[in-house]
């Protein structure tokens, strides 16, 4: 009984018409800075301003931090709880879960309310209060942005030592008399090639565009940068949100090329 | 700890210590816990640390006594008048792009399309419902603002001002129509693998027992999959209770959601009162956290028979 799926067609035509009219009105809104012409000015314009510049290598500095110490981590943790403590597993896919329930608003409240004065305990000041300085704001931010994309990055990593027999090979690197620096750097890391880059890209799209934690934490971003701009010009926000869309493929469409085959739920979220 | 681990770690043991026995094992539980150590304390310090000092300060007045007059406060019409456009926001953006991602979904799946379609889909729904926030805000202003194309189309060609019909991007429909972006794709995402699971035979067996198409998805596969479709939805209500980059870009502001009160809250303009805006977060995470527990739970129902 071979019909013509008439009713998923219609789905699916809505559904890609409501995928693709944004994109295009965009598209073709971001074309007109020009009258009655198309042109790539607004592009041109976006891409030129040295506020653009400055804020998308900002931006992207912080991607790269967040990923690096992110990487830093949660593989050595992810491996020792695969390797010898396998009892904390359920903890760490707990607290893995907790940003979810912590949007970005209330996350960069709590540092906030938190870092803003000396950290104390029992009276004795341990941390200065880190939005004080440049430097330390940084800090911060990098650790709030490590927190929100703690479930992209740790789920990753789990599902990368799943894949692999973690004690197996731990075991044969080191009656071969591998100390742990090598079987971390020269064998785990490598064979989690696949999960970590999907993390990192992962974590790279959410970065980039972020809003919230940069303006509260008045770090000049690109989100906010963004979000300015689209107070006092049209064609050019629509020109860069284009682009920040075509990045969000890119990296995905990456993290699709490399983990083809391994069945690997992805999961988004609003901000 | 169960015995097998042990055993299977005694490679790793008999390096740390020669001698068996009761003191090298403790210092090497110890040594084994101290691996995790590093990720405990950063947990502790940018994930604890400052939800609990939110929760403490929900409970505190300004001279950081006890008290219950915050979470009292909650009750005032603007607060409330906030949390429950929220919920209305999010309730109907879940719904919505819960039927409407659910009906792409079977479509995608069971609904006899060929294969390059589904991986199409697919493949845009994991960038959509990752393209929230600033960019996604200009995308629809960009297309549904006052100057934008589908406006200007629908108006050279229809002669239909949207605008003066009562539409408004900047209001709920139009904060509702754009999370609907990033929410559908998101139920496609997580609808597909539950549908896929839907087994050929339980079709055919009802259909030899001579069940209309209806009576199979009633009884049948409607009960299996009702579990996962709730939590779905559950999870997208939560995904947009929490957005707030979207909302503040398109609207400025001047919607007055959770998240923008809590916003306005610590910039420090509006309430001047840090322990009712340490309460309206407390509010939040506990209805996120609500989300999530339901939302797992619901998805634990559905793994028995979706395997």
């Amino acid at each position: 009984m071979k019909r013509f799926p008439l009713w998923s067609w219609f789905w699916i035509l809505l559904g890609a018409l409501y995928f693709i009219l944004p994109l295009y009105g965009a598209l073709d809104f971001s074309l007109r800075i020009k009258r009655d012409v198309l042109s790539l000015d607004a592009y041109k314009n976006a891409l030129t301003d040295p506020e653009f510049v400055k804020t998308f290598l900002f931006s992207n500095q912080m991607a790269v931090m967040t990923i690096i110490v992110s990487i830093l981590l949660i593989v050595p943790t992810a491996y020792w709880a695969h390797l010898r403590l396998p009892q904390v597993r359920p903890v760490l896919d707990f607290i893995t879960l907790v940003p979810f329930a912590i949007p970005a608003i209330i996350l960069v409240f709590g540092l906030i309310k938190s870092y803003s004065r000396p950290l104390t305990v029992f009276g004795l000041p341990i941390v200065p209060p880190l939005t004080n300085s440049v430097f330390s704001t940084n800090i911060l931010l990098i650790a709030g942005y490590i927190v929100l994309c703690l479930p992209y990055m740790y789920r990753s990593v789990d599902n990368g030592l799943r894949a692999m027999d973690v004690r197996t090979l731990t075991e044969a690197a080191q009656i071969l008399g591998a100390g742990w620096p090598t079987i971390l750097f020269r064998i785990i890391l490598p064979n989690l090639r696949t999960a970590l880059l999907s993390g990192a890209l992962l974590t790279f799209s959410i970065v980039v565009g972020e809003l919230t934690l940069a303006t509260f934490l008045a770090r000049p971003a690109f989100g906010p940068y963004l979000a300015l701009l689209g107070n006092h010009k049209a064609y050019e926000p629509a020109a860069l949100s284009l682009i920040s869309f075509l990045l969000t493929w890119v990296a995905l469409g990456i993290i699709q090329f490399v983990t083809r085959g391994s069945s690997q739920s992805q999961i988004a979220g609003g901000r | 700890m169960d015995r097998s681990s042990i055993s299977a770690s005694a490679p790793l043991q008999s390096q740390t210590s020669s001698q068996p026995g009761r003191k090298p094992r403790v210092r090497g539980e110890l040594l084994a816990w101290a691996g995790v150590l590093p990720f405990f304390l950063f947990a502790f310090a940018f994930l604890f640390l400052p939800s609990s000092s939110l929760f403490i300060g929900s409970f505190q007045n300004s001279e950081g006594g006890f008290t219950l007059q915050n979470i009292l406060d909650l009750s005032q019409p603007k607060i409330l008048d906030s949390y429950l456009l929220s919920i209305k926001v999010s309730a109907v953006t879940a719904i919505g792009g819960g039927i409407f991602g659910f009906l792409l979904a079977y479509a995608v799946t069971i609904g006899g399309l060929p294969r390059w379609v589904r991986s199409t889909i697919t493949t845009f729904s994991g960038v959509a419902s990752n393209f929230a926030g600033v960019p996604l805000a200009f995308a629809f202003i960009a297309v549904l603002g006052r100057t934008g194309f589908i406006t200007g189309v629908l108006k050279s060609l229809f002669n239909i001002d949207v605008y003066e019909a009562g539409f408004n991007l900047y209001s709920f429909w139009g904060l509702t129509l754009t999370y609907m972006y990033f929410q559908f794709p998101l139920m496609v995402l997580v609808m597909a693998p539950a549908l896929d699971g839907l087994k050929r035979e339980w079709r055919e067996a009802c259909e030899n027992l001579g069940a209309t198409s209806f009576e199979y998805w009633r009884y049948v596969a409607m009960p299996i999959l009702l579990p996962s479709l709730l939590g779905t939805m559950i999870l997208l209500f939560g995904n947009a209770f929490g957005a707030y980059a979207t909302a503040f870009a398109l609207t400025g502001g001047t919607l007055n959601l959770v998240t923008i009160q809590i916003g306005a809250q610590i910039r420090g303009d509006v309430l001047h009162n840090p322990g009712l805006g340490h309460a309206m977060a407390f509010g939040m995470v506990v209805i996120m956290t609500i989300s999530i527990a339901a939302y797992t739970w619901l998805q634990r129902q559905t793994e028995r028979w979706l395997r």
